[in-house]
């Protein structure tokens, strides 16, 4: 700190999360210390400057000392962030010593969109409602929809041990306390802690913190990217947390909501977070996994709405009563990358045998609904029903763990066991090629 | 004159306060000097000596007391020969002469190239009268004639004095010299500016729109047509392919000239036609996609502020090429991320909130903004066109929000994307009877129909649609009553309907030969099918009627994948025929 920094002890105003004073010279987005705890100018008023502040504004006395530090929130990046833990701040919280590298403002500017590359690479994860029907590219940006009583922490952590990928960058959201030691301890013993970056904001730390999680975890992400032509997956959980914290700020600068309380920019500052993911010509890319819950599935809240505007695809778990395990809902999930990748890098039959099961698995379901209804099923119906439910347990469950190639013969097995050639309707040559002769 | 200068005030994200020390006027275009960056801004309110601003640009940094600099014009556009297989951010900056990886702030590239010389042939002579808008020579832009207006900001009457010989010229040097009533000479380049927010409105009129733009799409062409210079809108919830649909509509649309204004939407869509276009072949010249196409990208993590430039800058252009009569096609995705772009622009203005937050006006806006669309005469009698569809990305899919609402009242037609017809991966997912073209009401266009696709083109359309109608009331009661509860005719209704479905409505994007239907094919195609319904079937028992249908879909749908009267085609035309006569009574 300079010796001539301006000390300021006059307090205007103070509010839940801001506090005002009058001040000058003062840049837009810069940051300012109120006794020792980091605050943002979000307003400039003439000479009124509003601050937010980030642990919240307890205590705050109206003669405080603030002193402003004339830059944006920055992140030091180099190597040395591998294996480390950070708060929202993107200070050490794992005991080790502060990280030494190039000072970078964190929310830098967005990439030219005539540098970037369209994504082609896939990545594989070893979950066949994944990579059989949803298949991801690097550069995607795609989030799990789920209910919070799914394991979406846990299907996000699995996706991240099993992609081959050179770089890992969590950033947490309001995670329990739980969580985040279970992503820990789960780094750890993979042997991989030193691939991982965290920047972690958990439940026991003021909820407008969370706001610089995903910027900070991005910053670094591009350091990989961009300097070290990296393979970077950046895992974000929990962006609805992310976006109640939004509108708690906004409704805190008496700003009009929009639909479901949030701020009118919801859009915007999503999509300034979705769009950090790229694929460079270079050869680096940054693939954002992210998690959205939902309440009750309600896909129209909002934040999945707006995400889904965003994001390439969703990914949607759901508990399947049947077999009693969580799956990766065929019907409403979607990557809108996968045509750039199956049957290309991955064998011929992919797209026909991904969409063959998808057919017959829905007329299982209009099976059901004949059945619920108390219709009379036909043989076809009955048939239907039982590779429903091997086709769930044996593919879209989340517990999967098999190769490409291992998922699409699964699916030749079971359409081989329940159906004859013209149910399945799969263009004759890769069928000649491919059905399983059981017996 | 001098520039009216200012300082700032006040700042909250990209709304800056300035107090100024002379006249400025709405909507006019300044930069604000932080530090070595210049950061373009306009104005939106004025308040006694306090100009609000909203900038183009990310804020961050920017201190109370940095100067302003006025420009005296608003927000412009460069226009003259070198716009095409060009791809530009919201307010036409050249994405290709960036440098770096990153978008630098404050970094401004130009629209043209000033080096490039054209080869330049007259077409006015010493002599002519002359205004705005009227035609003086003609460059080759790839393989399209460019014509050399005189510039749309001339007012009333001039004489040439002298026009250029041919010969090569860049966008810089005099090709002819105008003379208004006064006297004073005037030097023309073939470089003008013109303010986006301003319709270009150098033509002689404006007529109601009346013949077909062929899309190629069936569901469009034949159900809901959109003609010349007509309007469209396309809303629809995320994953029900509108962006597929806009894709297709840019590489099969019979037009002279394609600009395509990315707004606030991914990235990588965009990314996707910059490497598709320019190997993908113009079906009707054989040339690249790529040279007939303008890109306008400002995607949703650029400044949301140039996001409402983005739309209107795409407009000019197009307004542009109209006046060199040609057929302009304006896509623009989406509509919605410009509204809400609007919106958190009035939120930080303090303004009185509409619905769901948007700004009063925003009706207003979108009908302005559509109304600049259509077909007209120019003063040289020839005619040119800008038709717009736009996409709406409806908040939870619900379609009574505004946005939705707004642009229904200013576009004449409505492609509505429906969920369920996505789920059951019925492509292209427009619900046909939700959507409409309130064309096929025009006398003009039933004119131009019977004239050039059939005599009774309207009447047909009318009954394939009637048939769908009745299909959708036929399974909602077999839902009810359960497949043997009602009489078979219930199911041959039903099965009707899904013929038309499948052989009129669904059509393949990704095929080769699918993926674009001629009108004189939907024609055939569509006489074709109203006859089979036509026709009265004998069947026994309801479970005879769907695998019939299903057999006589299929021969129909390999029809669509076959070259148009091809062998195949002719092949797969006999068995459908033949499939008909297994069943139909007095056939």
């Amino acid at each position: 700190m300079s010796a001539f920094q301006k000390v300021y002890t006059k307090i205007s105003q103070v509010t839940k999360a801001t506090c005002s004073l009058k001040a000058t010279g003062v840049g837009f987005d810069e940051l300012a210390l109120i006794q020792g705890r980091l605050a943002q100018v979000v307003k400039i008023w003439g000479d009124e400057i509003t601050l937010q502040v980030f642990s919240g504004t307890e205590g705050i006395p109206t003669n405080a000392e603030v002193v402003f530090l004339g830059k944006a929130p920055t992140l030091k990046v180099s190597d040395e962030l591998c294996g480390r833990f950070f708060n929202a701040f993107g200070q050490p919280i794992d005991g080790g010593p502060e990280v030494d590298g190039e000072e970078r403002e964190i929310g830098g500017p967005s990439v030219n969109p005539v540098q970037r590359k369209q994504p082609s690479e896939l990545i594989a994860t070893g979950i066949a409602g994944i990579d059989l029907n949803n298949t991801l590219v690097s550069g995607q940006k795609i989030p799990f929809f789920a209910d919070p009583d799914q394991p979406y922490n846990q299907v996000m952590a699995n996706v991240a041990l099993k992609a081959q990928t050179d770089r890992i960058i969590l950033g947490g959201m309001g995670l329990t306390n739980d969580d985040y030691l279970y992503f820990k301890h789960l780094f750890e013993n993979a042997g991989i802690l030193d691939h991982i970056v965290s920047f972690v904001n958990t439940t026991e730390a003021p909820p407008v913190e969370r706001l610089l999680v995903p910027d900070m975890a991005l910053t670094a992400a591009e350091y990989f990217a961009v300097d070290k032509n990296e393979k970077v997956l950046v895992l974000l959980t929990d962006m609805t947390l992310y976006a109640d914290a939004l509108s708690i700020v906004s409704n805190r600068m008496d700003q009009i909501p929009s639909k479901d309380s949030m701020p009118g920019s919801l859009y915007s500052d999503l999509a300034k977070i979705y769009e950090k993911a790229v694929q460079f010509p270079s050869g680096g890319s940054i693939t954002i996994i992210a998690v959205t819950t939902l309440s009750g599935g309600d896909i129209t809240h909002a934040i999945p709405d707006n995400t889904g505007y965003i994001t390439e695809g969703q990914l949607f778990l759901r508990k399947d009563t049947e077999i009693g395990k969580v799956i990766v809902d065929p019907f409403r999930s979607l990557s809108r990358l996968k045509q750039l990748v199956i049957g290309k890098k991955t064998r011929e039959d992919h797209p026909q045998v991904m969409n063959a099961c998808i057919r017959l698995y829905s007329d299982a379901s209009n099976a059901r609904t004949k059945l619920e209804n108390g219709f009379d099923l036909t043989d076809y119906d009955r048939r239907v029903l039982s590779f429903a439910k091997d086709y769930s347990n044996e593919l879209l469950a989340i517990d999967v763990d098999l190769k490409i190639e291992q998922m699409l013969d699964t699916a030749w097995t079971l359409f081989a066991k329940y159906f004859d050639k013209t149910e399945v309707a799969i263009k004759q040559e890769i069928m000649d090629k491919y059905w399983k002769n059981n017996d | 004159m001098d520039k009216t200068v200012g300082k700032v005030v006040s700042i909250v994200s990209n709304l800056v306060q300035v107090r100024i020390e002379g006249p400025v006027f709405q909507n006019e275009i300044c930069y604000i000097f932080l530090d070595e960056e210049k950061l373009m801004a306009e104005v939106i309110k004025i308040i006694g000596d306090i100009a609000y601003v909203q900038v183009f640009e990310n804020t961050r940094g920017l201190r109370p007391g940095s100067k302003v600099e006025f420009e005296g014009h608003m927000l412009e556009v460069e226009l003259g020969p070198g716009l095409l297989s060009k791809n530009f951010d919201g307010l036409q900056n050249d994405l290709d002469k960036m440098e770096g990886v990153f978008l630098k702030r404050g970094c401004y590239t130009p629209a043209l190239e000033d080096d490039k010389k054209w080869s330049f042939t007259p077409l006015a002579k010493t002599g002519d009268k002359v205004r705005a808008g009227d035609w003086l020579g003609n460059v080759k832009e790839n393989w399209l004639d460019h014509k050399i207006m005189v510039p749309f900001k001339f007012e009333g009457d001039y004489i040439v004095e002298k026009v250029a010989d041919a010969g090569e010229y860049t966008i810089l040097d005099t090709i002819a010299v105008l003379k208004d009533n006064k006297g004073n000479s005037h030097n023309v380049t073939m470089r003008q500016h013109w303010p986006v927010k301003v319709a270009i409105r150098a033509y002689k009129d404006k007529p109601r729109p009346f013949t077909l733009m062929e899309t190629g799409v069936r569901v469009i062409d034949t159900m809901n047509p959109i003609l010349e210079g007509g309007t469209g809108f396309i809303p629809g919830p995320f994953g029900t392919g509108k962006t597929v649909l806009q894709h297709a509509l840019a590489k099969n649309a019979n037009a002279d000239i394609i600009i395509m204004a990315a707004c606030g939407e991914r990235a990588n869509e965009v990314v996707e036609i910059f490497s598709e276009f320019p190997y993908l072949e113009d079906p009707r010249t054989g040339r690249t996609l790529y040279e007939r196409t303008t890109i306008i990208a400002n995607t949703s993590n650029m400044p949301v502020a140039a996001r409402e430039a983005s739309v209107y800058t795409a407009m000019t252009i197009a307004e542009y090429y109209r006046s060199m009569g040609m057929k302009v096609f304006l896509l623009a995705d989406s509509t919605s991320r410009w509204a809400q772009a609007l919106r958190e622009m009035s939120n930080r203005l303090e303004e009185l909130p509409g619905q769901d937050a948007f700004p009063m006006d925003l009706s207003a806006i979108i009908s302005g903004f559509y109304a600049r669309a259509g077909i007209v005469y120019l003063n040289n009698g020839m005619t040119g066109s800008v038709t717009f569809i736009g996409t709406v990305s409806p908040a939870g899919g619900n379609l009574k929000e505004p946005v939705t609402e707004s642009t229904k009242k200013a576009a004449r037609c409505f492609y509505a994307l429906s969920q369920n017809r996505a789920d059951s991966k019925r492509y292209p997912a427009i619900d046909t009877l939700e959507s409409y073209s309130k064309y096929l009401e025009y006398p003009e266009f039933v004119e131009f129909s019977k004239e050039k696709i059939d005599d009774n083109w309207v009447e047909l359309v009318n009954e394939a649609r009637d048939i769908l109608v009745r299909g959708k009331e036929t399974q909602e009661q077999i839902n009810i009553l359960g497949d043997d509860s009602v009489p078979v005719d219930y199911h041959i209704t039903l099965w009707k309907s899904e013929l038309v479905d499948f052989i009129i409505l669904q059509q393949d994007a990704f095929d080769k030969v699918d993926a674009a239907t001629p009108m004189d094919r939907q024609r055939y195609m569509l006489r074709k099918i109203i006859g089979v319904t036509r026709a009265e079937f004998n069947f026994e028992n309801f479970e005879e009627v769907s695998p019939y249908f299903k057999r006589l879909i299929n021969a129909f749908k390999q029809m669509n994948y076959s070259v148009y009267n091809s062998e195949d085609y002719k092949k797969y035309e006999k068995e459908a025929d033949e499939i008909l006569g297994e069943r139909v009574v007095n056939a």
